[in-house]
């Protein structure tokens, strides 16, 4: 143990601590900017400077270690002076159109310029320059010019993701996060996970918006406007309305969703039911009859991406299902048109998602199987709090509503599906019970929750002990994925789910999106599932009635046309 | 034979002026490799470190810490393999020292290299030179294939059960890179971009690795300390700071060279019987290259070693004399410092990448005649952040030049901002383009 004082405040503390965490630790939150507590130090903003006795410069507090004896004082006026003028020389290089700024409210650099007392530009007369955004990705967007070169979206993109699609280019006062020879994100194994949207501290990265494409559709005159939303956003959205994270607004969600004026408010965990159901049959099927295994899950478009363009080899054990964005959006333009008498080509079907892959989904050529593109538009999180604040619907004083029928349905299985390790779990519940024939006593499996980076469970099925392992985070993924490369994976059936903590932890979602919200978040979904009697994805009587009157059974002729996919295999750029 | 550098106490330089002193057989009869014998047939690195530390020799690519310190660290560390590496990056202006060892006496810094190398325990060197360096680069390849075929580099040295090798990197032209952690991130084949400290290079440095970065001038210092002892190391230049030093004379000055001098040597000795003289009146002087502080004709006695230089509020560096007459506009000239510094940032930093642009911006702007007085306390201010803040030597230092500047010769500044007016001539004030 390490003994110091900051700010006259004497502490221990391990050794190893940096004074940036041990100032946390006497409720000192040191401004800072580059610094994220998911990602390395990179030591680079510095505006988390703090004078430490003896030293003759100040010292970036995120990056040193305490020293036995040191003192530490975070708030002398040599300090805050060299935290306004650094946060000053930012702002120098940084448009002033905060008031029509898409995060406006959620800025850190503006939080930070505010809470620090930058009242004057004093480097008013400074150059900006004027850098064309990215707009090539159907996912993210990219405006350099809002820059602060934090790096964080590179270290989430290439620690987190284990994807890199952005570094540094250029040197001194010309440097760019950049794509590989300024390609463009849609043009490099950029997964559109949205990850760097939610560690990027200013508006230099944000998602490609739909919602003038939904508003416009709801407006249609002709338009059948249908709208699920997936399992993550009740647990999620309610943070946009003042809720504390965590906090579950299903009702209240279908409600909202009907004042935009949707003509049915359906809900995406209807899809997952669905999902759950044929991805279960799908891996006793490969089991029984000795087909590719380990099988991967394929719910999480960010991961299929990933596997496309580095692991384009193991497309065989990729499940062939499709999420349950898209298994919803065809069935909905092809089983829901018949039941209700509508032409599909009138239904504008649009999914609230955590994400923001889920735009580059939709309009893969692979999706197309109701014969028009099965799932329309797709709003985050964000999207709908925007639509929501638009028009003044508060989600917290709004009165609960039911979601409408059929698709509407949904069993706890399908609710869990938002967070890590929930897809597994809806999966087993199935597997289990087709595979024995008989009733779960314990619907949950303890064991494939939690928020460890790759967890994994063995299971009795039959008489076989199915192995299932559950990452989240590509980074994680990518270990699993190298075993599966090398012959050596002990596995039946892994999970991936891109975004750490899953799709409670998405892209789309929320800010700020720290660890300790996401597993907030995380708990609310089994909350949601606990809380409803039916709890089997298979026993959801909506999913039962799609298969009696239009499916067959899973894994039909039919259910694989509307239901499965094929994969595409992406090179790197 | 010049007469004048017949009278400089010579460690460094001492056999440039031999025929063909590039060549290990010329080295080998001035004496060469005489040091590593010593050294590994009788001394164990414990008392070579010893030896460099009672010599109390500074490092002479700028920073001027303390060598002996810096190998007694890498000793000590734990972790293996370590390195020795060879900072050949020279890249401040008005420096050409390292230049001529490289090109002239590559052996010396081979053997310096191969003693840190026993001392701290490594078996693998690395040079990191100059990308602009291409002749030294060329002949210092040919010496260390000269050296491996006799058998004073490779394995077993001299039949001894030490074994050390030396490889060549050349930079690409970054100013940075001659930051020491930027070296390394350079060498490692990354981005020059300096690293956080702590960790120090000696404990984390070559692949996060122990490792001893010197410059070429002080790796060139070791075989002698060794042969003839601290004691007599001790005995040469000023006291806190003993040995030589290579002075680069450039600018204004009658005879620009380098020469190689005993420390503490006082300017005004330099430039007149050595420079043979300013060329015209005497102005400004930079002492360590465009990263240090303008001197001035008042400073003409001050000793030239790094803790006189500093009470004089300047950095001896490494040891790029810059002589400035009264013919130049020091508004312009802290212009082009300003733009060298901007260039040169590596960037990672938000102080030293956006403040090195503000600063460009802001003195292009007087000298354009659109500047304002409080423009002046801005920039001064600025350097004290920069100072503060910046993460490597490049930012904390670039703004020395200008705040200097604009402290002793202020009546300029003033000058182009009240009355637009340039007395020289230089600035294009009022005009539009620069």
């Amino acid at each position: 143990m390490i003994n110091l004082t900051i700010d006259n405040q004497r502490l221990r503390v391990p050794e190893g601590t940096t004074i940036f965490e041990a100032a946390r630790k006497v409720g000192i939150d040191i401004p800072h900017l580059c610094y994220h507590e998911e990602l390395s130090i990179y030591g680079a903003c510095r505006i988390c400077v703090v004078e430490v006795e003896g030293m003759p410069r100040l010292e970036a507090s995120c990056s040193t270690p305490v020293e036995e004896g040191m003192r530490v004082k975070t708030n002398t006026s040599r300090v805050r002076r060299a935290r306004k003028m650094n946060i000053e020389l930012l702002l120098a290089n940084h448009p002033e159109d905060c008031i029509i700024c898409n995060r406006s409210q959620v800025c850190e650099l503006y939080k930070l310029a505010h809470d620090i007392g930058v009242r004057e530009l004093k480097f008013e007369k400074g150059r900006k320059y004027h850098y064309e955004p990215d707009l090539s990705s159907p996912a993210i967007i990219r405006d350099p010019n809002k820059c602060i070169l934090c790096s964080r979206c590179i270290r989430v993109c290439l620690e987190i993701q284990a994807v890199g699609v952005i570094d540094f280019v250029n040197r001194g006062g010309k440097t760019q996060v950049l794509t590989a020879f300024n390609k463009g994100l849609n043009n490099v194994e950029c997964t559109t996970c949205g990850q760097c949207i939610l560690t990027c501290p200013t508006g230099a990265l944000r998602g490609q918006s739909a919602v003038d494409e939904v508003w416009e559709a709801l407006s249609h005159p002709r338009k059948f406007t249908v709208v699920q939303p997936a399992p993550a956003i009740r647990g999620t959205i309610g943070e946009e309305f003042g809720m504390k994270p965590g906090s579950l607004v299903s009702k209240r969600l279908a409600a909202a969703l009907r004042r935009l004026g949707f003509d049915k408010v359906f809900d995406i965990n209807f899809g997952a039911d669905l999902t759950a159901t044929e991805e279960a049959h799908e891996l006793l099927e490969r089991i029984t009859q000795k087909g590719t295994l380990p099988m991967f899950t394929s719910c999480c478009p960010a991961w299929i991406k990933y596997l496309e363009h580095f692991y384009p080899e193991l497309i065989p054990h990729l499940s062939t299902c499709k999420s349950p964005q898209q298994m919803a959006g065809a069935v909905t333009k092809t089983y829901y048109a018949q039941k209700a008498g509508l032409n599909p080509r009138d239904i504008f079907v649009v999914s609230i998602m955590p994400c923001t892959a889920k735009k580059f989904e939709l309009k893969r050529p692979e999706m197309r199987d109701s014969g028009f593109q099965d799932e329309d538009a797709s709003l985050t999180t964000r999207e709908l709090t925007r639509m929501l604040r638009e028009v003044g619907i508060d989600l917290a004083r709004i009165d609960e509503e039911e979601f409408d029928s059929p698709l509407g349905i949904y069993s706890g299985a399908g609710a869990i599906f938002g967070v890590t390790g929930g897809l597994t779990e809806a999966a087993l519940r199935t597997a289990y019970e087709v595979a024995t024939g008989k009733r779960l006593k314990n619907v949950e499996f303890k064991e494939v929750r939690g928020f460890k980076g790759i967890r994994e469970a063995e299971i009795e099925l039959n008489g076989t002990k199915v192995k299932v392992a559950i990452a989240h985070g590509l980074a994680n993924a990518s270990l699993l994925a190298e075993e599966v490369k090398k012959g050596n994976s002990p596995y039946h059936f892994i999970e991936i789910m891109a975004c750490p903590g899953g799709c409670v932890g998405g892209g789309g979602q929320p800010l700020p999106t720290t660890r300790e919200v996401r597993e907030k978040r995380g708990l609310s979904l089994y909350r949601e599932d606990k809380r409803l009697t039916l709890r089997r994805a298979h026993k959801n009587p909506a999913v039962i009635a799609l298969y009696k009157e239009y499916l067959g059974k899973p894994l039909s002729k039919k259910a694989h046309h509307l239901l499965h996919t094929t994969y595409t295999r992406r090179s790197r750029y | 034979m010049n007469p004048v550098k017949f009278r400089e106490t010579k460690i460094v330089l001492k056999n440039i002026h031999r025929p063909h002193s590039r060549r290990l057989k010329t080295y080998l009869k001035a004496g060469g490799y005489q040091a590593l014998k010593k050294v590994l047939k009788g001394m164990n690195p414990q008392g070579v470190i010893k030896e460099v530390e009672r010599s109390r020799l500074v490092g002479r690519g700028g920073a001027a810490f303390p060598t002996g310190l810096k190998w007694e660290f890498a000793r000590e560390a734990k972790d293996i393999p370590k390195y020795v590496v060879c900072n050949a990056d020279e890249g401040e202006p008005g420096t050409f020292k390292d230049k001529q060892i490289l090109e002239k006496d590559p052996h010396l810094l081979l053997e310096g290299m191969a003693i840190c190398g026993y001392a701290i325990g490594a078996r693998q060197g690395n040079i990191y030179i100059r990308g602009e360096y291409f002749q030294a680069y060329r002949i210092l390849k040919e010496a260390v294939k000269e050296a491996e075929e006799k058998g004073f580099l490779g394995k077993n040295i001299l039949g001894e059960d030490f074994s050390f090798s030396i490889s060549l990197y050349r930079g690409a032209g970054a100013y940075v890179c001659g930051e020491e952690t930027a070296l390394l991130d350079s060498l490692e084949g990354k981005k020059g971009q300096s690293r956080v400290k702590p960790p120090f290079p000696a404990f984390e440095g070559f692949q996060n690795k122990p490792t001893v970065l010197n410059n070429v001038e002080t790796l060139a210092n070791i075989p002698d300390i060794i042969l003839k002892g601290a004691q007599w190391f001790l005995k040469i230049g000023s006291q806190k700071t003993p040995g030589t030093k290579i002075y680069c004379l450039s600018g204004d000055i009658q005879r620009p060279g380098y020469y190689e001098l005993p420390t503490g040597i006082k300017l005004k000795r330099l430039l007149i019987d050595y420079g043979k003289g300013v060329k015209g009146e005497l102005k400004a002087i930079l002492p360590g290259g465009v990263s240090s502080s303008f001197l001035t004709r008042k400073d003409l006695s001050v000793a030239l070693d790094w803790p006189s230089v500093a009470k004089r509020g300047s950095q001896l560096g490494s040891g790029a004399i810059i002589i400035l007459n009264d013919t130049h506009c020091m508004v312009d000239i802290a212009r082009r410092c300003a733009q060298f510094f901007a260039y040169e940032s590596c960037g990672k930093c938000s102080p030293c990448r956006e403040g090195t642009k503000r600063t460009r911006e802001l003195l292009t702007n007087i000298t354009l005649g659109r500047g304002e007085l409080s423009d002046l306390e801005l920039l001064c201010e600025l350097q004290e952040v920069m100072y503060d803040t910046s993460r490597c030597g490049l930012g904390q230092a670039a703004l020395n030049a200008v705040r200097s500047a604009i402290l002793k010769f202020r009546d300029e500044f003033e000058e182009h901002i009240r009355e637009r007016r340039c007395r020289f001539g230089i600035c294009p004030l009022g005009k539009e383009s620069s």
